[in-house]
């Protein structure tokens, strides 16, 4: 009944249900007319933005390493402080369609191979440079330099030419892609002026909060930026900061005390007992990332068809779900995209642990029957030894011989991860099916962890990629997964929930799947009461 | 030349060589770590061109003994260069992380030892009778306690039975001298707990041990009460075996802290000794490994050159 009510009453507060049909939904659900009235006006007190105040955020996944160049962020707390600093031309709106930001009309051409962003008029940096088309263009070209260490490299390498003419940029693609303006938002493609050629690392934005104090590690605190364009709709805090606090207990006391307000991984063993803790909530959100076990198709003896499906046969995804993540989860089939994705196919059947047709591939397979080694590590995944140590016995279930080999977590993703031919690993997922397949399953992408090389699979991709037409794409995409399902080297078990938590003084919290924290957007677009 | 001072300069000469020593090793060490730099700051997420171009702008290239040289070079003339990571002046970043480490070190110090002496005085004076056994009962369990079991049960009792501190223990410029120490009061309580036994038993020992001498006799057969003999007579003549584990225990408290200061989120030296070895950023490993052995090897060598001045023998040589 709690959820109903909540339910009702974000309904009512949004404005999308009379007062009158609230009170009588909330009367057949047993609640009293007076305190159906009261929980009423609670509720949309609480959907008014309040201003002023401080917002913090507590945060695993920032290091004393952390620097503000936002071409070289690559874990959590960096993604969150380019959000809150930083502004790109668009961002991926929680319902997955294209929120303008900086550009503020966005045309391509019939094959997507041209696309204009109109820019917006009167943006402001935090340095009083207002911003212009040329700042756009010298981002992107630092980005895309070859000498660029940027994590974006690899999405802004198939822009082939750029161009500023007053408000308009112009951006000219090898080859057509209907997705462009998803790949804008990355989180690397922060606006700078000049685009931070000079100083990639000062932490001038255009974002809602200029950066006042950056001490990597430790905090990061921002006050609102007095010109910001958008300053009606988000930006409310006076002041917010990220405070780093990698261990999980410490954290959680952190929320619990009131020294926070919001935190990321909330642990899934504690969920159960922080939901009981008053002044907090539990936020979850089905996001796109998921936890792999990945096979190089390349590699004896996983070059074998029978011996992949045989792996994929030997995993058991429902008690994955169950207890590596808690519940907070979905269990995946084999292909890194879920229903967060546009275009996804749902009758694509579902992959189920089948410990007899698994004994029938592997003898098919003609393996020799030496141990199957599966590398894993604790910081592969969180769970990730426990997962590896299911798998172990529901493959040995099926006659296969896995054997776990625990790895240090120091040196996995130079050492382990990409180099041998069976480990541990997770994905983050994109906005987009392209995005997710075109960086790691196409013969030629950077990170093609599973060495998956298949020219039917590319051409379809390519193809799909230019495709405007919604009913065909879909259909592509479907193909896409059929293939990776059945041929690649990918074993997905389960897709990761978002789990946080916040405190009720926080308002304006929206469940959004493309990121931790609201997509890094919780402390710009959230605002306190107390 | 007096043999107390042949002593003290043989002391600190041994103690430069071993820094030279510590330096090759650090280096050494640093050098065999697994992975290297360029794929440890850009992760999972790293392409090819981008570990390439990142190798080369961090001068990964250049030969090893090159390198040792010139960070050697650096070392002396107070250049510790800037992080490979994120760019900044490592002198600068360890500076503010020396004074919080200080800070904290300081403050445990201020209250474990002197707490350490008197209890063990008093353990000493009831030496087997009951305030004996419950002192070392007690304190010898706290002792067993790994940190962030500690920390974890401190976290619990004083922020959320008792709300009276606060989790998190970052300080910050501009705070008050009283905010700093509301902040940092946790990961104090915790390393009094760790640290205090290991004082308190030494001064017990040390004590009980001149008890045995005839001159102990003596002043007890002159009528003085058992705690003006210990005070008196017993204390200084046990001061430097108790000065000497004060001190490793001060060394402690300087650079083996890290497990607290990740518990507390502490923005010390260990915590970012440990992030930077966990990027590969050589210069701040090397730079913060270098000061630890520095800050070790001195107050080694401050309790030696203690114990040797507090020895009569040694002072008046025949």
């Amino acid at each position: 009944m709690q959820d109903q009510m909540n339910y009702l009453l974000a309904q009512a507060a949004k404005g999308r249900m009379s007062r009158r049909e609230f009170m009588g939904r909330a009367s057949a659900l047993g609640v009293s007319a007076a305190l159906a009235g009261s929980m009423l006006a609670t509720a949309a007190r609480a959907q008014a933005p309040v201003k002023g105040g401080t917002l913090r955020a507590g945060m695993q996944g920032g290091e004393s390493t952390n620097t503000l160049d936002p071409a070289l962020a690559a874990s959590e707390v960096p993604f969150m402080v380019n959000m809150t600093w930083g502004e790109m031309l668009v961002d991926v709106a929680p319902d997955n369609t294209i929120d303008l930001r900086i550009a503020e009309e966005i045309s391509s051409n019939a094959d997507a191979t041209e696309w204009k962003f109109k820019i917006r008029a009167g943006v402001e940096f935090h340095n009083g440079q207002t911003l212009t088309a040329e700042d756009v263009i010298a981002t992107l070209r630092r980005h895309t330099d070859e000498k660029s260490q940027s994590g974006a490299l690899g999405i802004v390498q198939g822009i082939s030419e750029m161009t500023a003419e007053g408000d308009m940029v112009t951006l000219k693609l090898a080859s057509g892609n209907a997705d462009l303006p998803y790949l804008m938002a990355d989180y690397h493609l922060v606006i700078q002026p000049g685009g931070g050629v000079d100083n990639p690392a000062a932490g001038i934005g255009a974002g809602a909060y200029k950066v006042v104090a950056n001490e990597p590690g430790v905090r990061h605190t921002f006050e609102r930026h007095a010109n910001y364009w958008d300053a009606a709709r988000i930006g409310h805090a006076d002041s917010v900061e990220i405070l780093v606090i990698n261990d999980n207990t410490a954290r959680t006391a952190a929320l619990q005390s009131g020294q926070i307000h919001m935190m990321n991984r909330v642990d899934p063993k504690i969920v159960e007992l922080l939901t009981g803790v008053p002044g907090v909530s539990i936020q979850k959100a089905a996001g796109r990332g998921h936890y792999v076990f990945i096979m190089h198709v390349d590699t004896a003896p996983f070059d074998n068809k029978d011996l992949r499906m045989a792996l994929k046969l030997a995993i058991n995804r429902q008690e994955m779900v169950e207890k590596i993540l808690g519940g907070y989860g979905s269990v995946g089939n084999d292909f890194p995209i879920n229903s967060a994705y546009p275009f996804f196919d749902d009758s694509i059947p579902q992959r189920e642990y089948d410990a007899a047709k698994a004994a029938e591939h592997y003898k098919a397979s003609g393996h020799d029957g030496s141990p199957i080694i599966l590398r894993t590590a604790a910081g592969a995944f969180p769970g990730a030894v426990e997962a590896a140590q299911l798998f172990q016995q529901s493959a040995q279930a099926a006659g296969i011989p896995l054997e776990v080999k625990l790895e240090p977590d120091d040196g996995y993703w130079s050492d382990v991860w990409n180099v041998q031919p069976f480990c541990a690993s997770y994905w983050g997922g994109r906005p987009v099916q392209d995005q997710m397949y075109s960086t790691a399953y196409l013969s030629t992408a950077d990170w093609n962890d599973t060495k998956f090389k298949n020219p039917q699979f590319d051409e379809i991709l390519i193809k799909a990629r230019a495709e405007l037409d919604p009913v065909k794409r879909k259909e592509e995409y479907s193909q896409l997964a059929h293939i990776l399902r059945d041929e690649g080297g990918l074993i997905l078990p389960m897709f990761n929930d978002f789990v946080e938590a916040r405190r009720e003084e926080v308002g304006g919290w929206i469940v959004d799947p493309n990121g931790e924290l609201m997509n890094g957007k919780a402390l710009v677009k959230c605002w306190v009461t107390a | 030349m007096h043999p107390v001072i042949k002593l003290v300069t043989q002391r600190i000469a041994l103690g430069l060589l071993l820094l030279l020593a510590v330096s090759v090793v650090i280096f050494v060490g640093t050098e065999a770590l697994p992975g290297d730099v360029a794929s440890a700051i850009l992760g999972q997420s790293a392409t090819p061109e981008a570990l390439a171009n990142l190798r080369d702008s961090l001068g990964l290239n250049e030969p090893p003994l090159t390198r040792y040289l010139a960070w050697m070079g650096g070392l002396l003339t107070g250049d510790l260069g800037t992080a490979l990571t994120n760019g900044q002046d490592i002198g600068q970043a360890i500076a503010q992380r020396m004074g919080n480490t200080l800070f904290l070190a300081v403050c445990a110090a201020a209250i474990s030892v002197p707490l350490a002496i008197l209890l063990g005085l008093v353990a000493a004076r009831y030496a087997g009778r009951w305030p004996d056994k419950v002192i070392s009962g007690i304190t010898l369990s706290t002792i067993s306690l790994p940190e962030f079991v500690a920390g974890y049960f401190v976290i619990y009792l004083l922020t959320q039975v008792f709300p009276v501190f606060q989790p998190v223990a970052m300080i910050f410029p501009g705070m008050t001298f009283w905010a700093k120490l509301h902040a940092v009061a946790l990961p104090v309580i915790v390393l009094v707990l760790v640290v205090l036994a290991h004082m308190m038993r030494m001064t017990r020992a040390a004590i009980l041990n001149v008890m045995q001498s005839a001159y102990i006799e003596t002043a007890e057969l002159k009528g003085l009460s058992p705690m003006a003999v210990i005070w008196r007579h017993a204390l200084p003549n046990a001061v430097a075996p108790i000065i000497s584990v004060v001190v490793i225990n001060l060394a402690y408290l300087v650079v083996g802290v890290v497990v607290v200061e990740v518990v507390f989120s502490y923005n010390a030296l260990g915590k970012y000794l440990v992030d930077h070895v966990a990027k590969r950023d050589l210069p701040v490993v090397q730079a913060v490994g270098m000061i630890f052995a520095a800050i070790y090897i001195g107050l080694n060598i401050v309790a030696d050159v203690v114990s040797i001045v507090a020895n009569p023998r040694l002072r008046h040589p025949k």
